[in-house]
């Protein structure tokens, strides 16, 4: 294999793999936190207010370990630097 | 309409006029439209503001939303709101209605594109200390970095680039993958899926502005207040700033 197809197979497969692994955890983690924050609210639906917004400020973090994965899986399928850097070469 | 091509990361690569080393790419003139909305806007609506309860639709529509945001402010804050205001509500609404007007057909995002939200993290970076120190004063405001202990001091520091940095990457990566997403299914399955799925975009746009202003109000809360809650509850220990 040259190594226009080597390249081209990694960046895909990695890009799969990091969306499929990367997405196991803050999935999890938020199953959690909205499981917890729905039986606070209907323990005490009084204080719905201030729990609905840490709810979401903490679902923001958690979200943003998901978001890192996704944006260097977009970064490998769109903007890949070695890709580009190969093509490069080859074509001049 | 596609403006932002499918093998496009941002906006910022599409050129629509270039002029020596002037360089106007999809991104400015979206954020320029954006804030020239905004400003007319707001001049036409507040030019007849009227104190009575006959007042018009728009007047409403604008306390209803500046009235909303300032007791969401209040509710962080604790000490008023009114400090906080201008800088949380004109990041909320400019990200609001950047994100929200993505169902004009030909509109693209500008905070779909990593320089604008980099430019809206950098600026919640710099308000921290600015708010800070104005509330506490140098010193107090420095010794927060040093407040359990000195060895915090490389995780605090570490904490306020992180979370810059996560700030910037979450508005991005949510707008930029909605609007990839919705691309995608334009060409698996064209007519309806897509349709739906700008009707989420509105649900996460919404969602991504709350998100945004309610964490740099957290940030600047937590920078501006912890020492001062400390000192009340007579604790040591005052609420640690929340890293990332």
């Amino acid at each position: 294999m040259d190594s226009i197809s080597i390249i081209a197979m990694a960046s895909i497969i990695t890009a799969g793999l990091c969306m499929a692994i990367g997405s196991i955890g803050p999935a999890l983690g938020q199953g959690r936190a909205v499981h917890s924050a729905l039986s606070s609210i209907a323990q005490q639906p009084d204080e719905r207010n201030s729990l609905t917004r840490t709810l979401f400020v903490g679902l923001a973090m958690i979200e943003s370990i998901a978001i890192y994965c996704f944006v260097i899986s977009m970064i490998l399928v769109f903007a890949n630097p070695f890709w580009t850097y190969i093509v490069k070469k080859a074509g001049g | 309409m596609e403006i932002v091509a499918i093998n496009q990361i941002s906006p910022d690569q599409v050129i629509l006029f270039q002029w020596g080393w002037i360089v106007i790419n999809a991104t400015l003139v979206y954020t320029w439209m954006v804030m020239g909305l905004l400003v007319v806007g707001s001049i036409l609506i507040t030019r007849g503001l009227s104190p009575e309860r006959a007042m018009s639709r728009w007047q409403n529509l604008l306390e209803v939303i500046l009235s909303n945001v300032r007791s969401e402010i209040g509710e962080i804050a604790k000490d008023g709101a009114d400090n906080y205001f201008p800088f949380i509500g004109t990041l909320f609404l400019f990200i609001l209605f950047s994100n929200i007007l993505t169902f004009i057909p030909g509109y693209v995002a500008p905070t779909s594109a990593l320089t604008t939200t980099s430019a809206l993290a950098v600026m919640v970076f710099f308000a921290v200390p600015i708010f800070g120190i104005t509330k506490l004063g140098v010193i107090e405001y420095l010794k927060e970095y040093f407040r359990p202990n000195v060895i915090f001091f490389p995780f605090h520091v570490m904490g306020e680039f992180s979370r810059t940095l996560a700030l910037a990457v979450r508005l991005f990566g949510n707008l930029m993958s909605h609007e990839k997403v919705i691309a995608i299914l334009l060409a698996v399955t064209p007519l309806f899926f897509p349709i739906v799925m700008q009707a989420l975009g509105l649900l996460i746009g919404l969602i991504q502005a709350y998100i945004f202003a309610i964490l740099a109000m957290v940030y600047i809360a937590s920078a501006s207040q912890s020492h001062e809650e400390s000192e009340h509850k007579g604790k040591k220990h005052g609420q640690e700033a929340p890293e990332k």
